[in-house]
């Protein structure tokens, strides 16, 4: 690993699979997806595995995570919307623990990438299309004229809010990805002058302290938004998931 | 999903050859473009597909058996604290029968008591007038016989009184006149006065 703040975010091949032109290798950035299924899969088979009456303190935490979706789906979306709680659930224990996986030093962190969070912003937008129109046809088109508007500014109204879902998934995927990219390179940046620092001598060593201790207090920010990003994303899913429902505002 | 547009550069043949496809510039490191990373579009395709694999897995693992494992799990429990309740709910009620049944009889046999106590007051209450009313009787059968007696020492008393008075008329006579009188003028002078009186 290089000084280089960007270098954490290079993807390398670890097993080279190409078909035709397209590069579909197992890179460390696939690991680390397979890692975080693993460890967001595995802690909640084997946490509830016992099927405790009265929980455990680990099976609590699977049941508190549980319940944290259900209600802010059933808030967010009404009843209705819990037949989308298995996505949702999906979507936040994956975005969670791929954003804390990647607060381990010399992990990767899958969702640093903009492909990937776009990929999983489209995913939702794509649920809200498809249900929506399944759901309403046409009637679906109701979510860009909002009613009580006067007739005269319905076009303007409607432009902005097509527009608006138009750059819910750009907005979306760049939330995630932007905080945890910036987090990562200022971590990376402030952990880097320590060491160079500390590099240059006994004055470089006291000077160090100071990048030493914003380090530290950037890894406990880092793990906040960490928590934080995956929650937005939840709460901001929900919040699409309700205009499938219910397009008529 | 469909990213393809952007694959243009990867039509190169030799993709590992440490040449940036875009600006041409030789990479410094031995592996990647030398594109910011994120934004290198040559890894999408392997990045798309792994995330469509893993999150797939891991959306139908946890529709099919996380979701109902852990639903089910707070149902049983939602239902266990309900049945609970009910059970509670049912044990206060029988509780709350036996209270008011104990209470009722506890209500019985202070009444009974209460009449066994007032029967008893009343018989001895009886028990006692008889007797007083029979004490009432002899003392006043005393009372009587004592007066009678009274009367009779009262009469024995007033005639011996006549005696006295002629006694003494005899003996006044005698000293104030020096002769004597018999008594039984004596007594008739007395029964005169008596009689004026």
């Amino acid at each position: 690993m290089a000084d280089d703040p960007i270098s954490q975010f290079q993807i390398s091949r670890l097993v080279p699979i190409e078909i035709g032109n397209l590069d579909f290798s197992f890179t460390n950035s696939s690991l680390f997806m397979v890692a975080t299924v693993a460890a967001a899969g595995g802690f909640l088979f084997l946490t509830t595995a016992n099927r405790g009456l009265v929980p455990g303190r680990m099976q609590s935490i699977s049941e508190m995570s549980y319940e944290f979706i259900a209600n802010m789906l059933r808030e967010g979306a009404g009843t209705q919307g819990m037949r989308f709680f298995p996505l949702v659930f999906s979507l936040f224990m994956f975005v969670l623990v791929a954003n804390l996986m990647g607060m381990v030093p010399y992990f990767f962190t899958v969702t640093s990438h903009i492909i990937v969070t776009f990929a999983l912003a489209m995913l939702v937008i794509g649920t809200v299309i498809v249900y929506g129109f399944m759901k309403h046809g046409i009637g679906f088109l109701k979510l860009f004229v909002p009613h009580g508007v006067p007739p005269l500014i319905v076009p303007l109204v409607s432009a902005i809010e097509v527009i608006s879902f138009l750059s819910r998934p750009i907005s979306l995927s760049v939330r995630l990805f932007a905080n945890m990219l910036a987090g990562h390179i200022t971590l990376k940046v402030f952990a880097g002058f320590v060491t160079s620092m500390s590099a240059l001598g006994a004055l470089g060593v006291v000077g160090s302290i100071l990048p030493l201790l914003m380090t530290i207090a950037l890894t406990g920010l880092e793990f906040l938004v960490s928590f934080l990003q995956a929650y937005v994303f939840a709460v901001l899913t929900c919040m699409y998931l309700n205009d499938a429902l219910h397009p008529g505002h | 999903m469909l990213v393809t547009p952007s694959f243009a550069q990867d039509a190169e043949p030799v993709p590992t050859e440490n040449l940036n496809t875009e600006t041409g510039v030789e990479d410094h490191g031995a592996e990647g473009s030398g594109l910011f990373p994120p934004f290198d579009s040559s890894t999408f395709a392997s990045q798309l597909l792994w995330l469509a694999i893993t999150f797939g897995l891991f959306y139908l693992f946890m529709q099919r058996v996380i979701v109902p494992r852990i639903g089910g799990i707070l149902e049983n429990r939602r239902d266990r604290i309900a049945s609970d309740f009910d059970e509670a709910e049912r044990l206060k009620s029988e509780a709350d029968e036996a209270i008011a049944a104990y209470e009722q009889e506890l209500a019985e046999a202070k009444s009974k008591a209460s009449l066994i106590g007032q029967r008893a007051r009343d018989d001895a209450k009886a028990e006692a007038d008889i007797e007083r009313t029979q004490i009432e009787s002899d003392l006043a059968a005393k009372m009587a016989e004592a007066e009678k007696r009274i009367t009779e020492i009262k009469a024995r008393a007033l005639g011996e009184v006549d005696v006295i008075a002629e006694d003494t008329t005899v003996a006044i006579v005698e000293q104030l006149t020096g002769s004597t009188v018999t008594p039984a003028t004596a007594s008739a002078a007395v029964k005169a006065v008596a009689n004026d009186e």
